[in-house]
């Protein structure tokens, strides 16, 4: 996007080629000094991915060049990247949301990472002496290979789908948390506390395994927008939930309006085990994610809470996925959409009650607002039940923000802009009681801001 | 002494039908007045264009507020001039709690702001006068609500706001005896709080009139006032109906 502003440094910033080939993929392998099986895992997953067509349904990506991205940027390139690079706007939307200045270039991938010290090293203590891990995924499979082995690419694997196998063939960074049977953490762990710079990469891989009765609440991203000059972004997130164990993973994630962000997220849940997905797409030029969770021992829950807001030039794909798999399985989706300018926002949804899950109970409900007459909101809900016994609920709205409710508001006193934006924070207040205190006050602003027409 | 509310030739349309025709109507500070008539005869049309309401087209005439020409003032402007409207069908803003919605009007009408400790005890006592459970505060804005908690979310409103002139569209509609006795009440202490409070009864019936007094009565028919009378009036109403000044 904003190469031509340093074409000068060009060549000495990107000393990896455009596209991706076997040599780039076993170079990467060869930089991290990985074992042979996961050189070997790359290479096949690379044949997969260019074995496996684009795919053509969701979001058009006939764009999306996959031989026009950088696959790999070694991070001592990385660190060239002047904060004089990032665009005026995304500066701007930092001094609105008022991030401090350390954190914003921090999160713009310039400089030293941003990292609250000290409340990190105490957490870091207490993470020790419960045995629980908590390390940027590179260096988990240097550390822990058997476990590493054990369940890397167990949920999500290589062959899912073009994007997974692309994740799995160049992946980089993202977080490695282990928790350990009857160890419950108190406070969330956030992505925010960075291991170290490279876990916001482009092609994260995140692994998160709960061991019987644990409990873990992981968050990533915050409503800053994340700027990248590539254009691709693909993450794998894998959780594995044992029994009676307890995953909430919280996602806010801003890009940049130039980014293609096509995220592959799923979840095995065991028995009587409870998984919930909570995830808020902002940004980015075409996002596809659809959270799933696979409900495979008896008793598990599933809950998949999401909303997207598509602006101007934007497509948000988004949805939820729930496997029914075993008896007496609940799950419950709520996906809430905002459009504006011309933006379009389609809830894509799966829900599948294996044949033998008895007693299955899901919800999903999914509502829709269009803030002008010019955006657009779809639904595509797939719906399966192959047990008779299911209670499936499905409710989906469109609404749009009526006059009367703005004159009812406005005559409490309150500005039209400021009536708009109190609409729509209670359109989605089921997604943000959802999240961190710190985080929901974050949303409201930036949706306030959205309102306001001062991002774009 | 200003006048509270002075309204000169007003003449609004909707779409393309006429709604009100150069209507002339003047409330004292502290007085009330009570506006009635049949159905579709322009009340609540009166009330929505007195409020600035987008859907009415005001094609002549003056509206003041205590001198001040607020016709050209847009919905919020006029709230915050000291204008108050209580709806007939309050709307559920779905997600947002009545004690965020409620500080944040008061804060945006008062021109101020308030500690949430402080609010939190004023909102308590007026919701005390209403008797309302403090646990209303945490629901969102008439969702799920009954037409009784409509109504008295409206004039928790009035208790809270204290505007110069206050203009309730059908306050007592859809209320049973028990709700209606709770408006009242809530009524006569705005009353005895704000002594300056001019206050606009809008009503089909002369229930809520019961309770509280007008000082003068209006009778609205075809978007003009065909006759203005004291609280006599209003027996006048009760005994033979509307028809007198619609056969006109």
């Amino acid at each position: 996007m904003n190469n031509t502003a340093h074409a000068n440094k060009q060549n000495y910033i990107f000393k990896s080629k455009k596209g991706l080939n076997r040599k780039i993929v076993t170079d990467i392998s060869e930089q991290k000094n990985e074992p042979g099986w996961m050189t070997d895992f790359r290479l096949k997953a690379l044949d997969i991915f260019e074995r496996l067509p684009m795919p053509t349904w969701g979001a058009d990506l006939s764009d999306l060049d996959p031989n026009d991205i950088y696959y790999y940027v070694r991070p001592v390139e990385k660190q060239k990247t002047s904060w004089d690079d990032i665009p005026t706007d995304i500066k701007t939307t930092f001094e609105k949301l008022g991030i401090p200045q350390a954190e914003q270039k921090y999160l713009s991938g310039v400089g030293a990472q941003y990292e609250s010290e000290v409340v990190y090293k105490s957490l870091k203590k207490k993470w020790a002496e419960q045995n629980v891990l908590f390390l940027d995924t590179s260096s988990a499979l240097q550390q822990f290979p058997e476990l590493f082995k054990k369940y890397f690419a167990t949920v999500v694997p290589a062959h899912d789908n073009k994007f997974a196998a692309l994740n799995s063939a160049v992946w980089s960074g993202g977080s490695f948390v282990y928790v350990p049977k009857g160890v419950h953490i108190d406070m969330p762990l956030q992505a925010y506390f960075r291991i170290n710079a490279s876990s916001m990469g482009q092609f994260e891989r995140t692994l998160i395994i709960a061991e019987d009765n644990s409990s873990v609440h992981y968050v990533e991203g915050c409503s800053a927008p994340i700027y990248r000059k590539n254009s691709l972004h693909s993450a794998v997130v894998e959780l594995i939930a044992h029994n009676n164990a307890n995953i909430r993973y919280t996602t806010i994630q801003n890009w940049s309006n130039n980014v293609y962000n096509l995220v592959t997220k799923r979840a095995v849940a065991h028995e009587q085990a409870k998984v919930e997905w909570i995830d808020g797409n902002f940004g980015s030029k075409v996002t596809m994610k659809y959270p799933c969770i696979i409900l495979k021992g008896k008793g598990a829950q599933g809950q998949i809470i999401s909303i997207a807001v598509a602006d101007k030039g934007q497509h948000q794909d988004a949805g939820g996925k729930i496997i029914h798999a075993a008896e007496n399985t609940t799950s419950n989706i709520v996906s809430k959409s905002i459009s504006q300018r011309g933006g379009r926002s389609s809830y894509r949804g799966l829900l599948n009650v294996a044949k033998g899950a008895k007693n299955a109970r899901a919800t999903v409900q999914c509502d829709a607002l269009l803030l002008d007459t010019i955006s657009r909101s779809d639904t595509y809900p797939t719906v399966k039940v192959n047990e008779q016994t299911a209670d499936v609920g499905h409710e989906a709205s469109v609404s749009n923000i009526s006059e009367e409710q703005l004159f009812y508001l406005m005559s409490r006193g309150f500005s039209e802009q400021t009536a708009r934006a109190m609409i729509v924070n209670g359109f989605i207040d089921a997604f943000v009681k959802e999240l961190p205190m710190e985080y929901a006050v974050e949303i409201n602003r930036l949706i306030t801001m959205h309102m306001e027409g001062s991002i774009g | 002494m200003k006048t509270a509310l002075k309204v000169s030739n007003l003449t609004a349309k909707v779409t393309d039908s006429s709604i009100l025709n150069n209507l002339n109507f003047f409330v004292q500070p502290g007085s009330v007045h009570a506006i009635m008539g049949p159905n579709g005869s322009g009340k609540s049309s009166f009330a929505h264009v007195l409020m600035g309401h987008p859907a009415y087209e005001q094609t002549g005439g003056s509206v003041f507020l205590y001198g001040q020409n607020i016709t050209d003032f847009s919905v919020d402007k006029r709230a915050q001039a000291g204008l108050f409207l209580a709806v007939q069908q309050p709307l559920a803003i779905a997600g947002l709690k009545v004690f965020t919605f409620l500080k944040e009007s008061y804060q945006a009408v008062m021109g101020t702001t308030i500690e949430f400790d402080a609010f939190k005890e004023l909102l308590d006592k007026k919701m005390s006068v209403l008797n309302m459970d403090p646990l209303f505060a945490q629901r969102n804005v008439n969702e799920g609500f009954s037409g009784g908690e409509k109504k008295r979310l409206e004039m928790l409103q009035l208790l809270l706001l204290q505007p110069k002139v206050a203009i309730l569209d059908e306050i007592d509609s859809g209320l049973d005896i028990d709700a209606l006795q709770c408006v009242a009440h809530g009524l006569q202490q705005v009353r005895k709080d704000n002594p300056g409070m001019a206050i606009i009864i809008i009503t089909h019936y002369q229930r809520i009139l019961h309770y509280i007094q007008p000082d003068e009565v209006h009778i609205l028919v075809d978007g003009a006032i065909v006759q203005s009378g004291s609280a006599q009036l209003v027996n006048v109403i009760e005994q033979q109906g509307y028809e007198q000044y619609c056969a006109r």
